[in-house]
Order: C-alpha cells, then structure tokens, then sequence
C-alpha cells in the first residue's frame, strides 16, 4: 500500500510544514536572510508544483503568517494550475486566513500581489471580499492607508460602494484627502486637521500621528506623554523602555500583562534586564502562569510525568531581527508544561533552577540534559532546540541511542523535539537524532498539537494517516469559520 | 622549559563551522592572581586589584607623559609600580590612560619571527656589507589577517563559549592555526572577538580557502553492559575525556607536544613572559608565540602563530648559515648541496640581496654551463 512515492510525500509535507511554521525569512543565528529566504522560496514552489493540494492545506496546520502569505500570493498567483475544485477549497482556505491574519500583514500581501503584477479575477474578489468584511474601514483607512489605497486601485473596487457613512467619502479621502473642505466621518476630519492642527495629532492612532508629530515638530516626550491614551497594548509595551529615556512615563497595565498571549508574554519578559525580573518576580511568574494557565484551559494537569530539556544556549539569542526568538519559546513551553502536567521537571542546558532570570549563554550540551530529562523516566520528554548539539557534536544521539537500546526497550518514554530554528542551510528544521521526532515550532500555544503531530515526523505515520489528519484539521477550521 | 604544556586546563569537545574547528579549554580554577590590564577593557573602570595584569599585544599601545608613541614590542607585563620594590618607575597613575586598543599583532610577530636570524660575524667576501649593517631583508610574504581566513569571522560569531573557558586552539582544515590561552573566563570574552584581529600565515589562509568542511568528531558509546542511567552518563563523560585525550595526543601535538625554544623576556612577581619557538625545524609543523607562566608551570597566557612552510624553510636556512658562521661553502656541505644551489636558494627564499651580484652571477653562470 504505501508506496515509495507516498512516503516521498510524506516527507516533503512534513518538511514543508515545519519549514512554513519557523522560518519567516529573517536572519537566524546561524544563517543569514538572504539563505533563509532563498531556502524558503524553494519550498514553497516545490510544494505547490508537487502536491498543490496538500500545499494549500497547510493554511490550515499553523503555518505563521509570513508562510500564509507566501502561500496565498502563489495560490492566486498560478490559479490556472488548479482544476476547479482544488480553486474553490483554495478560495474557503484563502478566505479563513486571510481573516485571521494580523490587518497589516494582509495589507502588505497585497502590496505584494501588485508588485508582481499579479490581478486576476480572483485575486481581485479575494480583496474586494476581505475588504468588504472589514468592521473598522475608516480606521484601516486611516492607519494602513498606504496599503488600503494600493489595495483599492489594485483591485478596481468601487469603494462609495462599500456602504456606511465612511463608505461615500472613501473614495475622496484616498486619492484626493485634501481636495474639498470638512469630511463628515470623525476620523477623517482629525486626520485632516493634523496636518495643520496639532492638537489633533493626539486623537490619531499611535503610527499615523507619529509622522504627523514630526511634522508639527512636537517633542518625543510631549507627543509619547499625550498619545499615550491612543496606544495599543502591544505598543504600550514595546514603548515603555524607550519611554523612559526620553523623560515621558508609560504607565505598566498590570492588566495588559494578564491578557498577553502566552508566547508574546515570554518575548516581554526576556527583553527585561535581569535585575527588572528579579524586582518583578512575582508580578511576572504570575501573568506567564496566568497565560499557560488559559492556553491549557481544561486540558490544565491531565497530562503524566512530563520532563523538559530546555536549550539556553548563546545560539538561542537568535539574531537581531528575531532576538532571542528560540529562548521566548522555551521558556513559554517551560510555563505551558507546567500547567498542562502535574509531575513536571524542568532541565535547562546551563543546569539553572530558576527560569525567570534565564539568559542565552553557553554551550548545547544536549547529552547531559536528555540524561537528566530521562533519569527520572518520565512519560514524554520535550526537548526545544535548535538541533545545533555541540558539546560533544552527535551525544545527545548517542543518548538516545543507547537508551532505547539498553534502558528502554518497551519505548515507555516518548521523546520529541521541538525545533523553533528553520536551517536554511538544510533546508529543514535541524534535528540531532534522525530517530525522534522532530517539529517547527512558532509560538508555544501549539505545544500540545505538536506534540501529537510529531508522531508522523518520526516517520511511523504513512501517507494515508497524515492526509486524513490534514484533511480532518482542514475541515476543523473551515467549520469553526463558517460557524 | 622546554615543553609547552596545558597544565591547569582541560580540553573540551570542540565546534565546528565549515572548515574552521574551535576547541575550547576550560580552567577548573581561574587565575585571579594575573588578568587582562584594565585599559584593554571597553570599560575604563579601575578596579584596586593587587597582583599582576598582562596586556596583550594586538590590544595596547602605551604612550608616554610627553606624547611619544611606544607601541608594545610583545606583550607587557605590568603591576602598579609602587608595588615593586626599588622600581625606579614612577607610581602608576591608573585613572590617567595613557593606553589604547592598538592591533598590530603584525609587530609582535615581527618581534620573533627573525629571532633565527644571527647577523654574520665573520665578513666573508660572498655577502654584501649590507648584511652585516643592516640585518635580515624584508621577505615577508603577504600577512593574513583573519578578516581574510574563509569563515572564520562567522566561526567566532557562532562559537558558543564554555562556562568557565579560558582558551580556544584554532584550526582550520584540521591545522592547528593558533592559541589564545587566558587566565581567567573574563578576559577570553573580552578577547574572543579579537581573534579575527590577528595574523595567520599563508598556509593557514590557503588551508582555510580550500577546505571548506571538516567533518565533527561524532561522539561513540560502548553500550554494552549499560543498565543504569548512572553508568550511561559515566559512558558520557569517558567519550568526551577519550576524545580529549584525542585531541591532546594527536590534533595539538605540533604545539603541545613538540620541543621549543624558550627565551624569557620578562619576570614580575611569581609570572615570567617567555617567547618562544621551535627547536626542530624539520619538523613540518612549527609556531612561534608568547606565554606567560606562573613559577609552578601553570600556563596563565598563550598566543601563538602557524609557521607557514615558506617561514620554516626561511628558518631552516638562517639556522644553517649561523651554524657555519655564515661560510657559503662550510653550509652548502652541510646542506649536501652545491653552493650555487645553496646561492639559488637563498635567492628564493627572498635574501637574494644579502649576497654580492658577482657571485650569485658566477654561480648562476656555472650552473648554466
């Protein structure tokens, strides 16, 4: 039954899916962006040219949003390869995550399909379509109207037709703003009045009245002191340091905090001198418990022994533009096992205790810390990684090797390894033991789908079974749209 | 001292990225007793330390109170001058800096790259007087720095440092390159980065285009009679010190092993500052560099430089001619060569212009005829 070809398949899906999941074609600790992205294009036509269908499927498996894109331009880029009902589970697929994706990623998607001059009929109704669901259009207007604008132009829409009372005054505002006296939609008129009023800068969201602040010559600590009412969370907390420096105080919500996504959280806390974590201990270990706590939701303490290898090693710091991305998903995965076991050992690389005050220092003795993760034989051992074992190159296989060899021959204790790293250079997810399964990661939420996803990376699972899962997680999260 | 020796460090396994292998050596104890000067630092902080500091070559430049520039000629060795007794020094004044990151680790090589070379004592007619006045010619060949060794700035990028490593052997292509070797784990990450800053000789850089992947070191398991995870995690730890052993025995045999030259240049309290160089020079492999060891042979500080072939043949023959008292004749026997290829040699090896035209010109003309 299972043919070469089938496991061939296999194979390259799941390369693809742990490719799509890590890398965002950023600079890596070990490679630069210009390989990372290269690596990425290929995978990608590869997939599409190969098993267009699968390909397409993937949108629905927790690919980040870079990879969405990615997937999405090419989808609508080669519609012609497609038979028609490939197009229109591709078009379901398009429709669901494009909703789900961040607005102004969706923007620059389309920046990117005009770019490539790509503008058939159905690039043009997956944009009117989006655009037309929007709640906010005079906000996206406003804040993405760079985009918007192109977007509209792009796709030929007839925007006085997009209804509401910003709906008729759209198409002025766009491609001539300044043309003809007061506009009748609130933030249109402010954003109007900004360019000559300067306390109408303030009433603006954060990135547009930047640039209008600079205009006026307003002060960075008078404009951060009175946009500070406008800010978002996430830009509340991305200014707080820089803040700082320039005199202006941004007030910490500690209720910002408590509604941080897990993964997002993790990224705040390492960002913080060590000292600042210590000060804030309690208030930190509370919100990271807090967010696993609601990621785990009623699945919190089901799970058996559970033991973590942890890597902290200096190549988990990442690299300028992702810093220390692979450290924020260890030690979300740390605070998520927590919650989701009730007999959980922890084991960082650097044998420190505390995790609060983790720091991305020394060697990947991943040897050692599968020894400790394993001593106390516990059900699954998680190791988060970025494959790169070093001390010495090739233990931590040995480790394995030799433990199911001699001291576990039943296979009572699973290992799996998740990888937050895309190698470019391999043009995989770097795994240090070809015999355990090995999967991308991207945000710590998707521990527990990953963990059960793994199984197929590890080569046990055929064709059949991975499709049907795809095909069952297609189907999931068509319906939870649809619903 | 005759041998140099690893004593106080322990090897461990080491990383590879592309053709350039970075082995780490790991001080169970630092030394606190001699560290990097404080001026070499990015920070100008002076802490009130007691004892010895050292300031590496490729790092300082000292200047004196009237403005004249002193570059370092090798390392330095310095304390506080009033700790010394009857130093004719005058106090140190640390908060007044009078030195500054400086790289020319180029000037130190020149420091003991011509130690071979023992001007000729004896005016035979077949030299020019240029040689007894001026001494050895300029014949470098072109200095590698290590901006230019393929790979080696992303190497150090990548190298993930040891808790508590003092020291690093660099290779390339599995050639034993050179060594840093500091006292305390402070100051290797203060001087990790300046790696790249220092000469590497002809035959590394070539090594290093060349070969552009080594293969790692996989680390092997007996796991035969293995029941516990006790006796597994000893397994570990006899691969890593097996491949320690390894290393030591075979892979920095050319430095560790090998008989050298000491000459010391400096002693202050319990340290002394030798140069050293290979007594051999038939051995393939040769390097020249600086150590300072405390009096009870532990090795506080080492840098040392790959002799390229072109530089040991050049030694070989400057050993030969000084053994003969620079007599072309007396040293062509010895060679088991003609003396005009001994004349043709020292053309090649770029000392052509020590010897009078009209010699190397009858030599050349026997040859042809």
């Amino acid at each position: 039954m299972d043919t070469a070809a089938d496991r061939v398949a296999a194979e390259d899906t799941l390369l693809f899916v742990n490719a799509a999941i890590t890398s965002t074609g950023q600079r890596e600790f070990h490679s630069g962006d210009g390989l990372q992205q290269w690596s990425i294009e290929f995978l990608h036509e590869y997939m599409r040219v190969n098993y267009r269908d699968l390909y397409a499927a993937t949108l629905a498996l927790g690919v980040n949003d870079f990879n969405a894109a990615a997937i999405i331009a090419a989808l609508l880029h080669s519609g012609r390869e497609a038979t028609a009902a490939q197009r229109e589970r591709e078009g379901r697929l398009i429709r669901v995550t494009l909703r789900r994706m961040a607005p102004q990623r969706v923007y620059r998607l389309f920046t990117a399909l005009q770019r490539e001059g790509v503008n058939n009929r159905r690039t043009r109704a997956v944009m009117r379509e989006w655009l037309r669901g929007r709640e906010h259009l005079a906000f996206e207007a406003v804040k993405y109207r760079a985009g918007f604008k192109r977007a509209v132009r792009h796709a030929h829409l007839a925007v006085d037709g997009f209804g509401g009372s910003e709906g008729a005054e759209l198409e002025r505002f766009l491609f001539a703003p300044m043309s003809v006296g007061r506009y009748a939609t609130p933030l249109f008129e402010t954003w109007r009045r900004a360019h000559f009023d300067r306390s109408a800068v303030f009433e603006l969201p954060y990135t547009v009245a930047e640039g209008l602040a600079a205009k006026h010559r307003i002060t960075r600590a008078e404009f951060l002191k009175r946009i500070e009412p406008r800010l978002t969370r996430g830009e509340r907390l991305r200014l707080q340091r820089s803040a700082l420096r320039t005199g202006a105080g941004i007030a910490a919500d500690e209720a910002d905090l408590g509604r941080m996504p897990l993964t997002r959280l993790a990224a705040y806390v390492l960002a913080l001198p060590v000292p600042e974590r210590e000060e804030r201990r309690s208030e930190l270990t509370g919100a990271l418990r807090g967010a696993a706590a609601r990621v785990a939701g009623d699945r919190a303490g089901t799970w058996g022994p559970v033991a973590s290898v942890l890597d902290d090693s200096y190549s988990s710091s990442g690299s300028d533009e992702k810093r220390r991305r692979p450290l924020v998903v260890a030690l979300a995965v740390h605070f998520l096992l927590e919650s989701l076991s009730g007999d959980y050992r922890p084991h960082w690389l650097s044998e420190r205790e505390d995790a609060l005050t983790v720091v991305p220092r020394g060697v990947t003795a991943l040897g050692q810390g599968l020894l400790d993760g394993l001593e106390a034989r516990p059900e699954l051992v998680v190791v988060v990684s970025d494959g790169w074992d070093n001390a010495p190159a090739g233990m931590a296989a040995e480790v394995l090797r030799v433990w199911r060899e001699r001291l576990d021959p039943d296979g009572a204790t699973t290992v799996v390894h998740l990888n937050p790293v895309f190698d470019a250079a391999g043009l995989q997810v770097r795994s240090f033991d070809a015999a355990t399964p090995t999967a991308g990661i991207r945000d710590a939420e998707d521990l527990p789908e990953l963990v059960a996803f793994a199984r197929f990376a590890a080569g046990r699972a055929g064709l059949d079974e991975l499709r049907s899962h795809i095909d069952a997680r297609v189907e999931r999260r068509l319906a939870e749209e649809d619903a | 001292m005759t041998r140099l020796t690893f004593t106080g460090l322990k090897t461990r396994p080491g990383q590879v990225w592309g053709g350039i292998r970075l082995v780490p050596l790991v001080r169970p104890e630092p030394i606190e007793s001699l560290r990097l000067h404080p001026a070499a630092r990015d920070s100008i902080v002076y802490e009130k330390m007691r004892g010895c500091w050292y300031a590496p070559h490729g790092l300082i430049a000292e200047w004196t109170g009237d403005g004249t520039a002193v570059p370092a000629y090798g390392s330095a060795l310095q304390m506080a001058a009033n700790t010394v007794r009857r130093s004719r020094k005058p106090p140190t004044k640390l908060g007044r800096r009078t030195r500054v990151r400086f790289v020319p680790h180029r000037v130190a090589l020149e420091s003991y790259l011509p130690l071979t070379f023992m001007s000729p004592e004896i005016a035979w007619p077949a030299w020019r007087p240029e040689a007894f006045r001026r001494g050895l010619p300029n014949a470098e060949t072109p200095r590698r720095t290590g901006e230019d060794m393929t790979g080696l700035r992303e190497a150090l990028r990548v190298f993930e440092i040891y808790p508590g490593q003092c020291g690093v052997l660099v290779y390339t292509a599995d050639a034993l390159a050179g060594v840093l070797v500091t006292p305390h784990p402070d100051d290797y990450r203060a001087l990790h980065a300046t790696l790249i800053e220092d000469h590497y000789s002809e035959l590394i850089y070539r090594y290093a285009l060349t070969h552009r992947a080594v293969g790692e070191f996989e680390a092997r398991i007996d796991e035969s009679s293995v029941t516990t995870v006790e006796e597994l995690r000893a397994r570990v730890a006899t691969a890593e010190a097996e491949w320690a052993a390894f290393h030591d025995a075979t892979m920095a045999a050319g430095l560790i092993g090998a008989a050298s030259r000491f000459h010391e240049q400096y002693r202050m309290g319990e340290y002394a500052l030798h140069g050293f160089r290979p007594t051999d020079l038939m051995r393939p492999e040769g390097h020249v560099g600086e150590a300072i060891t405390h009096e009870d042979g532990t090795l506080a500080y080492l840098r040392s430089y790959r002799l390229s072939e072109t530089q040991l043949r050049r030694a070989r023959l400057l050993d030969a001619l000084a053994e003969h008292q620079w007599h072309l004749e007396a040293t062509a026997a010895s060679l088991r060569l003609e003396p005009g290829a001994l004349a043709a040699r020292i053309h090649q090896a770029g000392f052509g212009e020590l010897l009078q035209q009209h010699i190397v010109d009858h030599y050349r003309a026997v040859q042809a005829y």
